[in-house]
């Protein structure tokens, strides 16, 4: 079934690329050319749910958990996603959640890397020294797997399980985040997401503390991004906006950075999960 | 009647002391829905904890200075007091040119406006100057399309004010220190945090006030 689904999607992807990246004559190809044939591309792919890139990362994030790795040779079947030990359909749509085991909460990445240094061996400090790919470079092997799971809630209802003590600290110490500004230029998550229909130039801002909205775009992360070439999970998505913000680097797994996505996640408690989704 | 009149007035003071218990807890009036919510410490601490190993000139950037910490601590919306404190300081903070010219080139300008470029970790060593971006959230010329809307149009504003030499001065505080014009205002103090010159501010205030500038053709 996956090599159908791989096929399919190859024979997808080079006829979206064939018709939306013509050739123009040399050198005449404007930006607003190029926007426009990335503009084509996108809706081609949004069009067919089988061309999805993200797709092919999600396949490789199964056959990763799957595979024995890391110092003690093991795989990742044994992780608990929070629905007990291997199960994974299902349980995206109810992270991030508290982990007893690890005395903390942890959305799917956090989570991810948890169970590699737990079961694998890894060493998680030298993995988040440099944790998502550059422009162009496909999607890391936690940001894979961590697409194929969230794939594997694709149309179930957000649900987190934050109603504990633990979800409702990390959600309003997320909503505290999410308000606070400082840096040069003065910017919090909000000064972007605090109101509906606002752009940065053409780009549309979703009003993250508003339900209505967060319903429809927090679901579909991990997403591909057309723009840089590769899937862009929400811890990369955080780190992404905190360069933006002329913050430091957001250390993956960090508490900050769960804490912002179950803020998030909690905003859109009730929407689909959509992963993994189309961007910009 | 005297219910009717006490119920409202109790609701009032109930809402009206539960603030103040948060405001002194250091709580933006957006964080109490579900719980009282973390203290500043315990959000500094969650900050410190996400970027680690960085050096002092960044770990700077994870503390709010004081007019930011009051922003933040009243939801961007100060009480009166609070209000005229960020705007004297703002004030304070303010940079003239020496010659007290406030105008510079226009044509400089709208390059400034058209770049992001600068402070993001992946612009050091630094490569070019640092921009303003000011189309990220303004619209300013009518030949360039791809504006955004959070901040207001600034088409014809130099025209809008007639040109003035208040309005120039006016536009100078305001790209230096958006306080003066408005405390908490979400535009960044472009002078008094030194993202820009005081040469690049200058060009910027051509862009919007020059008469031979595109914003007011």
């Amino acid at each position: 079934m996956h090599k159908l689904m791989t096929l399919a999607l190859a024979g997808s992807l080079a006829a979206a690329f064939t018709l939306s990246l013509v050739a123009p004559p040399a050198g005449a190809q404007t930006e607003e050319e190029t926007q426009r044939g990335l503009e084509r591309f996108r809706q081609m792919l949004r069009e067919d749910p089988w061309s999805n890139p993200a797709l092919l990362d999600a396949d490789r994030g199964e056959m990763l958990w799957a595979t024995p790795a890391g110092p003690s040779n093991a795989t990742l079947e044994d992780c608990d996603l929070g629905l007990g030990p291997g199960v994974v359909d299902g349980a995206f749509a109810q992270l991030p959640r508290w982990f007893e085991d690890a005395g903390r909460v942890m959305d799917v990445e956090t989570r991810i890397l948890w169970c590699m240094q737990e079961l694998q061996g890894f060493d998680v400090a030298e993995y988040v020294k440099k944790p998502h790919p550059s422009g162009g470079q496909p999607v890391k092997d936690v940001g894979a797997i961590a697409t194929w799971i969230a794939n594997r809630s694709e149309g179930e209802a957000f649900a987190p399980a934050l109603d504990d003590e633990a979800g409702r600290q990390a959600v309003a110490m997320g909503e505290a985040l999410f308000n606070r500004r400082s840096g040069p230029f003065d910017f919090s998550c909000a000064t972007c997401h605090a109101a509906s229909g606002q752009r940065i130039r053409l780009q549309e801002l979703p009003y993250l503390s508003d339900p209505a909205e967060a319903q429809v775009v927090v679901g579909e992360w991990p997403a591909y991004r057309v723009s840089s070439t590769h899937v862009m999970t929400m811890q990369h998505r955080m780190y992404d906006c905190y360069w933006q913000m002329r913050m430091p680097k957001l250390e993956m797994g960090s508490e900050a950075s769960v804490a912002l996505i179950s803020y998030l996640v909690d905003k859109a408690a009730g929407g689909d999960v959509a992963a993994p989704g189309i961007k910009r | 009647m005297h219910n009717e009149i006490q119920r409202p007035f109790s609701r009032t003071f109930a809402a009206a002391a539960l603030g103040a218990a948060l405001l002194a807890a250091g709580l933006a009036p957006g964080a109490l829905a579900q719980d009282a919510g973390p203290t500043q410490a315990q959000v500094d601490a969650v900050v410190e904890a996400a970027f680690p190993g960085i050096d002092a000139e960044w770990a700077a950037r994870l503390t709010p200075d004081e007019t930011m910490r009051q922003c933040n601590q009243f939801g961007n919306m100060p009480p009166d007091d609070v209000f005229e404190e960020i705007r004297t300081r703002a004030a304070s903070t303010i940079v003239y040119p020496d010659d007290g010219v406030l105008m510079g080139s226009w044509e400089n300008g709208e390059k400034l406006a058209q770049s992001g470029y600068g402070m993001r970790f992946s612009d050091y060593p630094p490569r070019r100057e640092s921009g303003g971006n000011c189309y990220a959230c303004h619209q300013l010329t009518p030949q360039e399309v791809s504006y955004g809307t959070l901040g207001p149009s600034l088409m014809g504003y130099g025209k809008l004010y007639d040109f003035s030499e208040e309005a120039v001065k006016a536009a100078y505080e305001k790209i230096y220190n958006p306080h003066v014009a408005l405390p908490c205002s979400m535009m960044p103090r472009f002078g008094a945090n030194a993202v820009l010159t005081i040469d690049q501010i200058k060009d910027i205030v051509a862009l919007l006030m020059d008469p031979a500038s595109p914003v007011n053709q």
